[in-house]
């Protein structure tokens, strides 16, 4: 018991963290706001996935991924596919020339379902593609890249292109996927309609707490002797590997770790704003949800959350009342984040606390795994000290 | 068919894939300097070919105003003011932001990206949100025509014509200059280079600097074949990065040769399938071959 209140829980530290982060998605803001803005919040809940994804991958993982779209798209894409079968019926669809079938598909004059449509009738079937196909995906680059020891840049730069690729695919077969439009029109969900306002505050809640246990679920992973390994990979690769580990299969895992988690993040946009289009897929939304978890923090879970919501909250009222300083913002959030307060919210708050609790006499002991890890990030500096490692250890040709 | 007209659209598509590839050469060739030389991933790059672009139109739109009988000529001196526009803000952009983050080579990415959002709305504030062209000299309209079925337009031979002598120019500066031997001592071993007396951060500002002025240029013959918005640049920057990885990062022979790759991939599917498709498929083709081949085509033999 002590141990899960240690690791999972993060000491008495880290349940301060998750209860006041708990209180205001669950208290708070339900009470705070109309439905309109709590499936606004709920929205940008959904694009906080992503940011614990990267704070796995980048934070603890040292490898920056430019292509989290990808996967939030594709997990998104399959729960879409399934509501608007479900939405097209025959008999609402019946004034198309061949009904049953989704709309754009009559419109790019297609007369049956395509194959790779049937199982998302689905909704077992769905649900596993959801999460089987990013994973997948990401398990095949990661394979690729990290067994031949590929990292850091080209990493990056070739997840990029495959978010290029996807978006450029998705919009070109619009008979398959529906376009630039995307997926849109979805209404309901085993008859259940996802519009109304009590689905929008039950799908808020399954969000909310999915988020919460996505948190426990990467505390656990940090916490473990994996946790462990991730950051001294992240620091020094190279004596990891001479100690006798294989470096690539733990950075498949938290690849595929992150992909899981933007997954869910599409699925549950999907459910709460009901499209999908490629405008989440391509290289732009993919390297803006990067700023989510940097601003957040890129060493804290509940940072990223904080992040997401405080970066759409602005990119929200800035883009209505001042749409041209917007671009600015963002522009000085990106070179602020890493010239200036590279650790993000978390690095701030806890600079903070941790002036506070200086002045006061006696210091509390950390416990020991928790003052390993804090060690370990503090004597190497703030900037996580992969990125201070010349680019020999990314580059390919070093190794 | 006739075997005419069968080697009308062979060497129609022979010009295609020709074009293709000095449009994307030109875009790679100062990425390939900056993130190839020097290792720096600057995502502005495309920003800053549309800095050479808005040059372009900038220059046309007040010859057409003030010097009216100057129109057939302004062209060349246009790509000249859009170079050093270029080098100008690349210098700067290298003062104030990139000489920090030499050594966190993924926190560059960030900031440069953000500085190219910075550059996207300057755009928009300064020449509107509208896509616009600039008004180009006669001799560059038109096109030639050696037979029946053969139709090659001017400006395509134009940027050809522009890119081998900037590529040619590159090549001297590189392995033939004081700066080029410079660049080449600095890439190979930085502490060394030092040592005996060479100021790398004044080479590393001026290798910046350059490689975003020939962005620039690249950005100004781009405005013979499209219109210029303030979000261009971000079309490119994914096939340029594209070009000079597969290419083989440090190697300038070898960004040549994948531009050339690339090139007749997609120009040659381009012809029996879609234009997304066809681009789909080259992409795919070229992450494909990344992750087979890490080390991109060539591999210099410089030791790291």
């Amino acid at each position: 018991m002590q141990t899960i209140f240690q690791n999972i829980m993060g000491g008495r530290r880290g349940t301060l963290n998750l209860a006041i982060l708990a209180v205001l998605l669950i208290v708070v803001f339900p009470l705070a706001v109309d439905i309109f803005r709590l499936n606004l919040i709920g929205k940008y809940l959904s694009y906080a996935f992503i940011a614990i994804g990267l704070v796995m991958l980048w934070g603890y993982g040292g490898i920056l991924s430019l292509g989290q779209g990808v996967f939030f798209g594709l997990g998104g894409y399959c729960i879409a596919m399934f509501l608007k079968l479900e939405a097209s019926d025959p008999i609402t669809t019946k004034i198309q020339s061949t009904p049953g079938i989704p709309d754009f598909m009559d419109w790019n004059q297609l007369t049956a379902l395509p194959w790779f449509w049937q199982p998302f009738h689905s909704f077992s079937f769905s649900l596993f593609a959801m999460l089987a196909v990013p994973v997948l995906l990401a398990f095949i680059i990661g394979v690729a890249m990290f067994k031949r020891r590929v990292g850091g840049v080209y990493f990056a730069i070739i997840t990029q292109a495959i978010a290029l690729i996807l978006s450029v695919l998705i919009i070109g077969q619009q008979g398959y996927t529906g376009g630039v439009n995307g997926i849109t029109d979805l209404k309901t969900l085993h008859g259940w309609d996802i519009r109304t306002d009590s689905a929008k505050y039950i799908l808020y809640f399954i969000n909310v707490g999915l988020i919460l246990l996505a948190i426990l679920a990467c505390r656990w992973v940090i916490s473990s002797k994996l946790g462990l390994l991730l950051l001294a990979m992240r620091d020094k690769e190279d004596r990891v590997r001479f100690s006798g580990y294989d470096v690539a299969n733990f950075k498949i895992f938290v690849f595929c770790l992150s992909a899981a988690l933007s997954a869910i993040g599409g699925a549950l946009f999907t459910l709460q704003v009901g499209f999908m289009s490629p405008s989440f897929v391509g290289i732009v939304p993919s390297i803006e949800m990067v700023i989510f978890a940097a601003v957040g923090g890129r060493m804290s879970l509940e940072g990223a959350v904080y992040g997401t919501l405080l970066v759409n909250f602005g990119k929200t009222f800035f883009s209505e009342s001042f749409p041209d300083l917007w671009l600015f913002l963002m522009a000085a959030l990106f070179i602020s984040v890493v010239l200036v307060f590279p650790d993000g919210l978390a690095g701030l708050v806890k600079k903070w606390m941790d002036r506070r609790r200086d002045k006061k006499p006696a210091p509390r002991a950390e416990p020991i795994l928790g003052g390993a890890i804090e060690n370990s990030k503090t004597s190497n500096g703030p900037t996580s000290k992969s990125m201070t490692e010349p680019l020999q250890s990314s580059n390919p040709q070093a190794v | 068919m006739t075997p005419a007209e069968i080697g009308g659209i062979v060497a129609m598509q022979g010009f295609a894939g020709l074009s293709l590839f000095s449009v994307l050469l030109l875009m790679a060739l100062g990425l390939a300097i900056i993130f190839g030389q020097m290792g720096v991933i600057n995502m502005a790059h495309g920003e800053f070919m549309t800095i050479g672009a808005y040059t372009i139109f900038a220059c046309s739109q007040l010859t057409t105003k003030y010097f009216p009988g100057f129109q057939p000529y302004y062209f060349p001196l246009a790509i000249l003011v859009a170079f050093v526009i270029a080098f100008v803000v690349g210098y700067a952009a290298e003062y104030l932001l990139i000489r920090h983050l030499y050594k966190r080579p993924l926190d560059t990415l960030l900031a440069t990206w953000g500085l190219s959002l910075a550059m996207q709305q300057t755009f928009r504030s300064m020449f509107g949100a509208k896509e616009v062209s600039a008004t180009l000299p006669e001799w560059l309209m038109g096109s030639v025509k050696p037979s029946e079925s053969i139709d090659i337009p001017i400006n395509g031979l134009f940027v050809m014509g522009l890119t081998t002598l900037v590529t040619g120019i590159v090549f001297l500066m590189l392995y033939r200059s004081r700066w080029g031997l410079r660049v080449r001592a600095t890439v190979a071993n930085r502490t060394m280079s030092n040592a005996i007396g060479i100021n790398t951060k004044k080479v590393d500002r001026l290798t910046f600097a350059i490689g975003c002025g020939i962005a620039g240029i690249a950005g100004a013959a781009f405005t013979t074949i499209g219109s210029t918005g303030p979000t261009s640049g971000s079309l490119y920057i994914v096939d340029a990065f594209l070009v000079v990885t597969f290419g083989g990062a440090a190697s300038l022979l070898g960004t040549i040769a994948s531009a050339f790759g690339i090139a007749q991939t997609q120009s040659i599917t381009e012809f029996f399938l879609t234009g997304s498709m066809a681009k789909v498929l080259t992409l795919l083709f070229v992450v494909t071959v990344l992750m087979l081949r890490p080390q991109g085509l060539f591999v210099s033999k410089i030791r790291r």
